[in-house]
């Protein structure tokens, strides 16, 4: 019986890019179905009762929800391909440690900087930018944050590159000036197809941040 | 003689910094109970945090760390999938791809969702609180679901699900007890069934802070978010 696999997905969303990323990592084929978040789908709804949000992941009917619990789900049952986290206990709590880290600072802040102004937007670079200062840190001279290869943090945190574009209009500043090394290794990453095929061009980003902004009333 | 030297410096030397409060902390406190794994609790004065705390966690700087062999882990959820992995005796995490996402989706919808919702009962006045009170009525609906057929959230035996849901068996009587207001009635008997039989569980029942010392802190703290008047 093969494997059915079903993505309910928005194209700008970084979270939904992390189970793109993960699915072209392992080679599994997908279907990968576009919601309009204005108009849920009747299968998002059922699929996702609790958050109703995207992205959801169905395998075999099943539903999956979160995306650092479905990009562990990946890894976890096509555990013979590209392997995402590392098989040692205390090198699996590092990156699990960091990929909360992403969670809890990079999406929030990035959104402060792109939704605020005056003192409350310096605020949210000022903390953005030491939040991507310590992630450099974490990477140290690596290629990627799970070494050799591409692992759990990197397709955590590169989602969020094609939103840097995005942060920088809106917030005046530039992210490589502040953060080169971090910039490098998103551009490495990129050079992957299972990356690069799975993160919007940045310009559509930035249209598409403009829209909200305009949508919002935000200045 | 010897044997004994051999075996204690062969020993697992497991160290938890927390309070002696913090829900999160306990969290980890059941998991090492759980597992029979020997440790050292430091219990932090938060006003006044240890120059080593601030080494094993510098960037949150907060409870609980765990430190293993002389290597810290922090953030409870984290501490408590490598304990998972570490030591394999009584699993708190199912085998079952599926299952084990299912256990980490509740466990982070306590985290993010549930007790943002009950905090904010406690701490907030007038329509904030009544939006937090709808909220937690909403998501305290969400588990009693998922309680449906099981005894524990991980079915036959406490898993990881359940030690995150723990804080529901002793803080939320707490809660209830400094203000006044009920939360899970009998609107949510599987709930309170589930709270039974996981206070009730040897190794959950003395390993909590006294119920008196948590009452007379969250009472202090209830009075600082809503002064008299």
């Amino acid at each position: 019986m093969a494997e059915e696999v079903v993505l309910l997905d928005f194209w700008p969303s970084p979270f939904g890019m992390r189970v793109r990323i993960a699915l072209a990592e392992k080679g599994i084929k997908y279907e990968y179905k576009e919601e309009d978040l204005k108009n849920k789908s009747a299968l998002l709804l059922q699929m996702n009762p609790v958050h109703k949000k995207i992205p959801v992941l169905i395998h075999n009917g099943k539903p999956v929800c979160e995306s650092l619990i479905q990009v562990q789900y990946i890894d976890e049952v096509w555990h013979h391909k590209s392997p995402l986290l590392p098989s040692d206990p205390y090198q699996r709590a590092i990156a699990r440690f960091w990929a909360d880290f992403v969670d809890k600072k990079i999406y929030d802040l990035g959104r402060k900087v792109w939704t605020t102004k005056g003192e409350e937007q310096e605020a949210a670079k000022k903390e953005f930018i030491e939040s991507l200062k310590l992630l450099e840190g974490e990477l140290g001279d690596k290629p990627y944050f799970g070494g050799e290869n591409l692992g759990y943090v990197d397709v955590v945190l590169v989602p969020f590159y094609s939103w840097f574009y995005a942060y920088e209009k809106c917030g005046n500043f530039s992210i490589e000036a502040e953060c080169p090394k971090l910039i490098a290794w998103a551009k490495r990453c990129m050079q992957k197809e299972s990356v690069s095929k799975s993160l919007p061009d940045r310009e559509k980003v930035y249209g598409f941040v403009l829209q909200l902004k305009k949508a919002f009333g935000i200045e | 003689m010897v044997e004994v030297e051999i075996a204690k410096s062969m020993a697992e030397e497991v160290k938890l910094f927390k309070t002696w409060s913090t829900p999160f902390g306990l969290r980890v406190v059941w998991a090492l109970k759980l597992k029979g794994i020997p440790y050292e609790a430091i219990d932090e004065d938060l006003s006044n945090k240890s120059a080593l705390l601030l080494q094993y966690n510098p960037v949150y700087k907060k409870v609980p760390v765990l430190v293993h062999n002389g290597k810290p882990i922090s953030e409870s959820l984290v501490i408590l999938e490598y304990i998972d992995e570490t030591w394999k005796q009584n699993p708190l995490l199912p085998q079952d791809p599926l299952e084990k996402a299912r256990e980490r989706f509740w466990a982070k919808f306590n985290d993010e969702k549930l007790l943002q919702s009950i905090w904010g009962v406690f701490a907030k006045e007038g329509k904030e609180r009544e939006e937090a009170m709808a909220a937690s009525m909403e998501n305290l609906k969400f588990v009693e679901e998922e309680l449906k057929g099981k005894k524990f959230f991980g079915g036959e035996k406490i898993g990881l699900a359940d030690i995150t849901f723990g804080w529901l068996a002793n803080l939320i009587c707490v809660f209830e007890e400094v203000t006044g207001l009920k939360m899970i009635d009998e609107r949510f008997p599987l709930l309170l069934a589930w709270i039974q039989e996981f206070s009730q569980h040897p190794i959950i029942k003395d390993a909590g802070p006294p119920h008196d010392k948590l009452v007379i802190k969250y009472q202090a703290l209830y009075e600082k978010f809503h002064p008299a008047k």
